[in-house]
């Protein structure tokens, strides 16, 4: 039988990520590290409800979202906006011949909205499944696919890229699971 | 080039270019040094709980 690390040893390990992840949702540096901090806090006090031998990363990564969402609800500092439509509207498109230039993408992805960042982060970039991403976010694996669909599409049309929504709307689901878990290393 | 591609490989490219750049920023993030505080944090709850 393998010996289970105390999960103690293993919360330094994650620091990183739980910061990555921070910054994609408040993309303000001050901000993400408050998130963590009080992140860190909880998961402390809750170590004990931490199943041994499961996902540490996915199970901080519920604590941090669910800690900047109600933190939100509660100080209600940003209009209600899940698709980002207000915010997007002071948005200049970027021109292109193509190809995305890293600076216009990353000015696109601040127009998105938390919800947006969240699922692209976490099915596109920090190498979870979308079953994963589910437990994470608490809704079903096929609002999760659609939610990151939406996303995609939002980013195509921010940077000019595409049409319209509808885009990216019927990309196989089973592709995108795949490419998922081959993002592991990034994490 | 692009004038050349079905609408699928249009559409498989236009993602991959996303994710592509949606992996650096998160890498970027990843690379952002640690606050000490944030590691002094850790350091301070596991004191406390040693002298408990």
């Amino acid at each position: 039988m393998t010996s289970v690390r105390d999960p103690r040893d293993e919360l330094p390990d994650h620091l990183p990520a739980l910061r990555a992840f921070a910054l994609s949702l408040t993309r303000n540096g001050a901000a993400a590290d408050d998130l963590v901090q009080d992140t860190i806090v909880k998961a402390w006090t809750n170590l004990d409800k931490f199943q041994a031998g499961s996902n540490m990363r996915a199970w901080l990564f519920t604590i941090l979202r669910n800690t900047f969402y109600s933190l939100k609800r509660r100080t209600r500092r940003e209009v209600a906006d899940p698709d980002g439509i207000h915010a997007g509207s002071l948005f200049v498109k970027p021109a292109h011949d193509g190809r995305l230039v890293y600076k216009d993408f990353t000015a696109a992805f601040d127009q998105l909205s938390a919800e947006q960042r969240e699922v692209l982060i976490l099915v596109g970039a920090s190498g979870f499944s979308y079953e994963e991403a589910a437990g994470m976010m608490g809704v079903a694996v096929g609002t999760v696919k659609s939610r990151a669909n939406r996303a995609r599409a939002r980013l195509a049309k921010l940077l000019g890229l595409a049409e319209g929504e509808d885009v990216l709307a019927d990309t196989d689901g089973g592709t995108l699971a795949v490419m998922g878990r081959s993002g592991t290393q990034a994490a | 080039m692009l004038e050349h591609m079905t609408g699928q490989d249009k559409k498989s490219s236009l993602k991959e270019q996303i994710d592509e750049n949606l992996r650096r920023v998160y890498q970027d993030a990843l690379n952002e040094e640690v606050p000490d505080r944030l590691k002094q944090l850790l350091e301070q709850l596991r004191a406390k709980e040693a002298g408990k």
